[in-house]
């Protein structure tokens, strides 16, 4: 009997294990056995697995339609061209954007990057009287602020350190209270006249929480603040709505949504990014050159510089599709069911501190915690002689976890590949770690 | 390679009962000279600082203090039983012959009879992410001991 493809069932159906495991079908590096047992990978949120049809859109690409986009008037420029745009509006409707909104980048750091480096040559620009007169509100300067959280992924602070430092602007954070949960209390006092950015992160990659992304909004529009938002933990496992959401900017990295490595999103609001300087410059983004200056394309070209990552651009669409026809409400439904059987289980096993909210509040499927005793590595460590795939580490977030109290943790992440038997033998896994290091 | 392979029970009990843990406050015989290394492992964030002193040509106290995982800990335990009582010659060859066979990928077999307890290692070498975990307190002596002589 042939399976029936994930995308012809009902929408309406909820996930389960048996659709997950016709799922698990379409990516092959899931049916591998590590360490001489079946490869249960939890990792998902430092990259996730490919399926077929991102593969082979990577290869087709390569096979029938590769050459430079933008340029040139040969078949193969144009078929190339369509793919690569194609798969930007593709991106677009993913997440409520418009088509122009949409940069490619090779990835979410790069795309925080950029935004930062963009406000740095606003100041300067502004500066000079160079660009246009809205510039000026974009400077950022002595005695302006840029908030972040203390929960944010190293992409999502030190972009925003050297904003600081290139500015002379001051960086401030609002805090986590005990549970993990951002104060908004302190937010709401820390969020003020002076703030020019607050950046926070929307699902966090280690406590995996969601955070009020309006009310924070709310409290930064009070004050006319732009508003960036790190979508790398939820762009792959929930329905975005950017406009909804009405964040001046967010990113998000294609390797952890089912796509290749080196390629990311930057989503801006157009009349932000036709207004920003470019942060890359060269081939592809400009108008005019002469010997002494250049005039730059509006967005998206102006902050594409150089040749792109075409084919990865195309499997990310593929991806994205893959996502958008198994339908990201269901993936959600199932991942947060995934996460609360994680820390229940988790809660139950002696010496074991979950990070993050407790089990029944939400959380986004993922889970680090810490062992008694025992240091992350060695707990990965032995999951791995098992066959299971964790993260163990800092996890990008020395901050958040020096604020824990812990140098390092192990985080299990599970993807719409996971059954609930992943969870249960990952959860049987941890039980007999602290027996195996006599604690 | 099993797991039992990689954490023999020397390594196990090392990283419980840790030997010369807890920085020296003991002052240094006269005439030696001491040195002090702190190392750190940016990917995981295991430390360790490793203080020697040295006698006439001899090694005559290691400690150390630090944080990280089994491996790392127990090689720092391991290295200070070993080394206290070593010339600083024999101290060096020791930690080149430990070096040669973690970075061996496991091509290298570790001889007992110049390795003693740090053998044990051995199967660390098979393992290229935790290798720097074993090697870290090793790095650490061979830095204090050219700050001491």
């Amino acid at each position: 009997m042939v399976a029936t493809p994930a995308h012809l069932l009902p929408s309406t159906s909820v996930l389960d294990n048996a659709e997950v495991l016709r799922i698990r079908n379409d990516f092959p590096a899931l049916s591998q056995t590590v360490n001489g047992q079946p490869l249960i990978y939890l990792d998902s949120g430092a990259t996730s697995q490919n399926p077929l049809s991102v593969i082979e859109a990577e290869q087709e690409f390569y096979e029938q339609r590769n050459a430079a986009v933008h340029r040139g008037a040969h078949h193969l420029a144009v078929e190339a061209t369509d793919a690569f745009e194609d798969a930007r509006q593709t991106v677009a409707v993913f997440i409520g954007a418009n088509y122009e909104e949409i940069v490619w980048t090779s990835n979410a750091t790069e795309g925080l990057n950029l935004i930062s480096y963009a406000l740095s040559n606003a100041t300067l620009w502004a500066a000079q009287g160079r660009g246009e007169p809205r510039l000026k509100e974009l400077a950022v300067g002595p005695g302006d602020e840029i908030v972040v959280t203390e929960m944010e992924h190293h992409a999502n602070l030190i972009p925003w350190q050297e904003l600081a430092f290139r500015t002379g602007a001051t960086l401030r954070y609002i805090p986590i209270d005990g549970s993990g949960s951002l104060d908004l209390e302190q937010a709401a006092e820390i969020i003020g006249e002076s703030t020019r950015v607050l950046a926070f992160t929307h699902a966090s990659n280690v406590l995996g929480i969601i955070n009020p992304v309006h009310k924070l909004v709310a409290m930064a529009r009070e004050h006319n603040a732009l508003v960036v938002l790190d979508a790398c933990q939820s762009a792959p496992h929930l329905a975005l709505d950017l406009k909804k959401l009405d964040v001046d900017f967010a990113v998000f990295s294609g390797h952890k949504m089912l796509a290749p490595t080196g390629i990311g999103v930057l989503y801006g609001k157009q009349e932000l990014l036709d207004t920003l300087p470019p942060f890359l410059t060269g081939g592809s983004m400009i108008t005019t050159v002469t010997m002494e200056r250049a005039e730059y394309l509006p967005a998206p070209q102006r902050f594409e510089a150089g040749t792109q990552r075409i084919s990865q651009a195309v499997a990310l669409a593929a991806a994205v599709n893959y996502l958008s026809e198994t339908g990201l409400d269901r993936i959600h439904a199932w991942e947060s069911e995934l996460g609360q059987r994680m820390v229940a289980g988790l809660e139950r096993i002696e010496g074991v501190r979950v990070l993050g909210p407790a089990a029944g509040e939400e959380r986004i499927g993922l889970a680090a915690f810490d062992v008694a005793g025992v240091h992350a590595h060695d707990v990965g460590q032995f999951l791995d002689a098992r066959g299971i795939a964790v993260r163990v580490g800092h996890h990008c977030a020395q901050p958040l976890h020096r604020r824990l109290g812990l140098t390092a943790t192990t985080r299990a992440s599970a993807y719409l590949y996971n059954t609930t038997d992943d969870i249960d033998q990952f959860l049987d896994a941890v039980s007999g770690v602290r027996s195996y290091f006599r604690v | 390679m099993s797991l039992d392979q990689l954490y023999q029970q020397i390594i196990l009990d090392h990283s419980k009962t840790r030997h010369g843990s807890g920085l020296s406050e003991t002052p240094a015989p006269d005439g030696a000279q001491t040195g002090q290394s702190h190392q750190l492992n940016p990917v995981c964030g295991d430390e360790v600082t490793l203080r020697v002193a040295v006698d006439d040509g001899n090694v005559a106290q290691v400690s150390w203090d630090g944080e990280g995982c089994s491996i790392s800990m127990a090689s720092a335990s391991v290295l200070s039983e070993m080394a206290e009582g070593m010339t600083v010659d024999e101290l060096h060859e020791t930690i080149g012959a430990f070096r040669e066979v973690l970075r061996s990928r496991g091509k290298i077999q570790a001889d007992p009879e110049i390795l003693g307890d740090a053998a044990a290692f051995e199967g660390v070498a098979r393992y290229a992410a935790r290798v720097k975990c074993a090697m870290i307190s090793w790095v650490a002596a061979e830095d204090a001991l050219n700050q001491a002589s």
